[in-house]
């Protein structure tokens, strides 16, 4: 299991090649990759803060949970925080196992995880001011799939 | 303790973290603390619906007790991903 809080970019190609390499008992690797959306066309800069004595500690319970729950052979979490340019990654998922339903499905939660249980706060700067971007309730919702 | 406040919570109380001497049972007994002592802390604690709360960085309810707590943290839902 790897899991890195970072504020530089990263290469997700790079990152997916060396995930899980070597190993024989892999059958299927699932990615996932967050970029900075520009909504309205003029986002300058995503600014993303977390809670450091936290961040790692929470993303590690929530691999160590999806570990449990899935037979995998790896997870590898990635997510970054200051200030992002549109287009830049945010984060990154990757999981390994025998088999697709399971790479899918954990990621999926992850994915799901991540978003409301991981402490970190997006604001948006744009061109006419910057705001917080608000907690979505179907992104709570998400969590009661599983 | 040590109060620490992120995003617009943090904002809205205008320092990042501060030490907080005090006799409070609980998160809830806490809030009606700082609310009490200044407008920024009750403009911040308006809408406790709007925050979450984390003790010792785990995740934790409002009526939680905060007997050996060492660290309050203050936030809104998060938004990672």
């Amino acid at each position: 299991m790897q899991v890195r809080v970072q504020s530089e970019v990263f290469d997700a190609g790079a990152e997916l090649n060396a995930f899980a390499q070597g190993r024989t008992d892999i059958g299927a690797v699932v990615s996932f990759t967050g970029v900075v959306r520009d909504t309205g066309g003029d986002l300058q800069e995503m600014q993303i803060e977390h809670y450091p004595g936290m961040t790692q500690s929470a993303i590690t319970k929530i691999v160590e949970q999806a570990m449990t729950r899935w037979d995998l052979a790896d997870a590898l979490v990635i997510h970054r925080h200051g200030p992002l340019k549109p287009g830049a990654p945010i984060m990154m998922v990757a999981t390994a196992a025998a088999h697709r339903a399971a790479a899918f499905e954990s990621a999926d939660f992850l994915m799901d995880y991540l978003k409301s249980r991981a402490p970190f706060w997006k604001k948006e700067v744009t061109d006419k001011g910057s705001d917080w971007v608000a907690a979505k309730d179907e992104d709570e919702d998400a969590l009661n799939r599983w | 303790m040590n109060v620490m406040y992120f995003a617009w919570v943090r904002e809205r109380i205008g320092i990042p973290q501060e030490t907080v001497d005090t006799q409070a049972a609980t998160v809830t007994d806490l809030i009606a603390e700082l609310t009490a002592r200044e407008d920024r802390y009750a403009a911040a604690f308006a809408d406790i619906s709007a925050l979450r709360v984390a003790l010792d960085q785990e995740l934790a309810d409002f009526d939680a007790p905060l007997t050996g707590v060492r660290e309050v943290a203050f936030f809104p839902p998060m938004t990672g991903g």
